[in-house]
């Protein structure tokens, strides 16, 4: 076990630049702060550009310009931040721009605090700025995937030429863990629609806007034509003891941490219960979802958000079986015992 | 207008990207500013020879559709953004041309703040910025360089001082800034004005080919359909009236004493990727560590005190050294207000099992530096846990009788062996000895791999054998 330890926020950028990654742009905020911080220190010495930029709104086109420009980018921001990074974001899908977004979640509304909170849920996973578009999102819950989820943001965000967020909160980002990294990746793959200021390039376009509206109508179906293909087939989740699960907890990022504590905890106690992570928020784990809820009396989702998460596993399950919330908010983590005894609370209800 | 756009071949023939029937005309109004500078651009790009290496931004505005025309690359972009764009752009391919392309309402209101911070970068990029007092394409409102008394939709009885403030003289503030190479307001009015912001495109171009040097160029012009005249009345107006209020002239030039600015960036080969990233891994001696390969430890600590004390430090070395010895482990720092009022603390975990929470909240390992740490995390020790607490410097002793409980001098005894900061590391040798956790000669081999001071390794490694004899004599 020859590991590395280190943060979240550092691992995620070591992961970027070792994926190809050769530029960031970004602002500082807590608690995403140490991701400009190991970007400073290694991307220059790796061959690529870090712009501490004059604003969120300035990294993201900046972003934007590195993406068309075919290259493998990244910024990184928490809650206020992306709110205002959402105008250039809508931008990349609409041009369908490969990037990579990293969201280290804060409390908010407003400037809420620096604790950790899941409430970006919505303003990520729904898109968040204008349009019809769709962003895939993954959410790492440890050091060790805050490496691998961010390299694999890259390659999504390549293969399907798309916004890619990994999307977690404070405590991930902050926490310190052991971390193994692999080898570089070989070369990124070729982009011939980039612009980068050659002759074979120079009819290239990057461009969201489509005055006529069959033309906007058609370029509109395309991209959720692209994003039922991701729907299909990038769901990922992971599934804990859940074989003979009756119950099913519920819970992405620092949540799932402590509701693999609690499923151990329970078992112990003789409870059949499991838990569902979902790895990816979009495309959300429907599959696996709905293969649970065939077999488990209910489900119980844990949220530190005011019912962002089980508003989506409600209308995967359609009532079908009870999807309950277990919820904190304002930067407080659920504890143990709180969840613990929520779901004692709730097998006495059922 | 359209004869004159095919002239350079760094338009295109036909322009195929426009929607509908024409393919051969601007979208432009005629005696639009835009449409003569685009031709100026273009002519320069194929004179210099790098229609091929230009990219050109097209902004939010009545120039959006550039790309219609310009056979370079073409990026369209938000609003305003078109110099953060640009600075991406270029960053990543410091041989092309990039030409960030902008009207009154996009660089000089919405997007301030781009402009004012790729300028002073001093981006190696070519800015163009169209000044036509007004609005164009959302129908003529009032731009920040609308002129005092000047009627447009949204000051319907002219502009105010009193209301709006006054027109905003980009040129000026940008020369203000010491990055900007070259700057120069210009007009499309007459035949002559005309004929020297030629000159003054091509000057700027050249100094980004040759030299990478931010260079700005605003470019008074008409927009005759929202000043509502016709082409030629709208370009007297521009020279008679526009270009008293802006003076145009040479603002900033020192493109003779500009260095060529190298914006390559460094090579790095794949194979050295590993070790720039520092990413050594951590050493692990199956020999040493062997007799604590069969404990069942499930360790949930909680580190506490002041800033400064080394809280955090203390907390991720324990980390570090149970990932020495196989553990699973996990460290999270309390981070924010709560550090900044001057006090710290850490979750460490430390398990022969997969970590799940990485927070502690029922430590069984209580670490207390200070009175308020004692005070606050003391009753959430799980019964027939471990208190350390350092009494040189907490003035009580701990109230529970159903955990065990250790006294140390820590700081005491740091400060016996020189130096204070060392308590940190005294407590780490007390605790991996009373709890024989770890192998304290693994511990003391690896302290330099894991301290960022190297001059403190031998004090600290000194502390840990204080820290682990005060047990022992405890023990005795
Ligand atoms: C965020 C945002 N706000 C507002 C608009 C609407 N809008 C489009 S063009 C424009 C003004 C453009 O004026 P100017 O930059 O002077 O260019 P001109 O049309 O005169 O060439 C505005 C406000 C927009 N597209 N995006
Ligand atoms: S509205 Fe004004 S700026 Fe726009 S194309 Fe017409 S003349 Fe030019």
């Amino acid at each position: 076990m020859a590991k590395q330890f280190l943060k979240g926020n550092e691992a995620v950028v070591k992961g970027a630049i070792l994926a190809g990654c050769r530029a960031y742009y970004g602002y500082p905020i807590t608690p995403a702060s140490e991701i400009a911080h190991a970007a400073a220190l290694y991307m220059p010495i790796c061959g690529g550009t870090f712009i501490q930029a004059e604003s969120e709104v300035a990294a993201i086109n900046m972003v934007y310009g590195a993406a068309s420009a075919g290259e493998r980018v990244m910024t990184a921001s928490s809650g206020p931040g992306i709110s205002l990074k959402q105008e250039g974001i809508s931008y990349c899908a609409g041009s369908e721009l490969p990037c990579v977004i990293v969201d280290i979640v804060r409390g908010g509304p407003g400037l809420g605090n620096i604790a950790p909170e899941q409430s970006d849920y919505n303003q990520v996973v729904k898109g968040g700025g204008h349009g019809n578009y769709k962003v895939i999102v993954l959410a790492p819950n440890s050091v060790q995937e805050m490496c691998d989820l961010g390299m694999l943001a890259f390659d999504l965000a390549d293969k399907y030429r798309n916004p890619v967020y990994v999307l977690t909160d404070g405590f991930i980002g902050q926490m310190m863990e052991p971390v193994e990294f692999p080898e570089p990746i070989e070369k990124i793959p070729e982009k011939s629609w980039a612009v980068k200021g050659t002759d074979e390039t120079s009819d290239n376009l990057i461009t969201s806007i489509e005055l006529d509206p069959d033309d906007l109508e058609r370029h509109n179906q395309k991209l959720q034509q692209k994003y039922a293909i991701v729907k299909e087939q990038e769901q990922r989740a992971e599934e804990y003891r859940t074989d003979d699960a009756e119950i099913i907890l519920i819970g992405y990022g620092i949540v799932s941490r402590i509701l693999q504590t609690v499923v151990d905890k329970l078992r112990e106690e003789g409870v059949k219960v499991g838990m569902l992570r979902p790895i990816t928020l979009f495309p959300f784990p429907t599959k696996s979802m709905t293969e649970l809820a065939k077999s488990a009396k209910f489900f119980l989702t844990v949220e530190m958000s005011n019912g962002q998460l089980v508003d989506d596993v409600r209308l995967i399950i359609e009532g079908k079986i009870p999807v309950y919330l277990y919820n904190r908010m304002g930067g407080n983590v659920p504890s143990i015992k709180e969840i613990h005894d929520e779901v004692m609370k709730l097998m006495r209800l059922s | 207008m359209n004869n004159i756009l095919k002239k350079s071949s760094s338009f295109y023939d036909v322009y195929e990207r426009r929607p509908g029937a024409d393919k051969l005309t601007t979208t432009y109004c005629p005696g639009c500013g835009h449409g003569v500078l685009h031709k100026l651009i273009a002519e320069a790009l194929d004179d210099f020879g790098v229609r091929e290496k230009t990219i050109f931004i097209s902004p939010v505005g009545c120039s959006v559709f550039a790309y219609y025309y310009f056979h370079t690359g073409n990026v369209q972009v938000a609003h305003g953004r078109a110099p953060a764009v640009a600075t991406g752009i270029k960053r990543a391919h410091p041989h092309s041309v990039v030409i960030s392309y902008q009207g009154d309402g996009d660089l000089a209101a919405i997007g301030t703040a781009e402009i004012m911070h790729a300028a002073n970068r001093g981006e190696g990029i070519t800015v163009f910025f169209v000044n036509n007092a007004i609005y164009g394409m959302t129908g003529g409102q009032m731009a920040p360089t609308t002129l005092i008394g000047q009627k447009t939709m949204t000051t319907p009885r002219g502009r105010t001082v009193k209301n709006e403030g006054f027109p905003i003289c980009m040129s000026e503030i940008i020369a203000t800034l010491k990055a900007p190479v070259f700057v120069e307001r210009v007009m499309i009015g007459d035949t002559k004005s005309t004929m020297h912001t030629r000159q003054t495109v091509r000057k700027a171009l050249k100094l980004q080919i040759e030299k990478n040097a931010f260079t700005f160029i605003e470019v008074l012009a008409a927009c005759p359909s929202n000043m509502k005249m016709t082409p030629s009345r709208s370009r007297q107006w521009v020279k008679e009236v526009l270009a008293d209020n802006f003076p145009l002239g040479v603002k900033k030039d020192i493109s003779e004493e500009f260095e060529p600015k190298d914006l390559s960036r460094m090579v790095v080969k794949n194979s050295e990727l590993h070790d720039t990233l520092k990413l050594e891994t951590a050493k692990v001696d199956s020999e040493k560590i062997a007799p604590y390969q069969e404990k069942m430890i499930n360790e949930e600590i909680k580190v506490a005190g002041f800033g400064g004390q080394g809280v955090l430090s203390l907390g991720t070395v324990l980390s570090e050294m149970g990932m020495r010895h196989n553990y699973e482990v996990s460290w999270l720092p309390s981070y924010g207000p709560e550090m900044r009022g001057g006090t710290a603390n850490c979750s460490v975990k430390i398990s022969k099992k997969k970590i799940g929470s990485p927070l502690v909240a029922n430590p069984t390992v209580l670490i207390a530096m200070n009175r308020p740490s004692l005070d606050k995390f003391e009753h959430d020790v799980i019964s027939g846990g471990l208190i350390i607490y350092d009494d040189s410097l907490i003035d009580r002793k701990p109230t529970r009788d159903d955990v065990d409980i250790i006294a140390i001098p820590a700081t005491k005894l740091a400060d016996e062996l020189g130096n204070t900061k060392a308590a940190n590391m005294v407590i780490v040798g007390a605790l991996i000895e009373y709890k024989d956790l770890m192998s304290q000669e693994v511990v003391l081999e690896s302290l330099g791999d894991v301290l960022k001071r190297k001059n403190l390794i031998e004090l600290n490694q000194k502390a840990i054998i204080r820290g682990a004899e005060f047990i022992k004599n405890l023990k005795k």
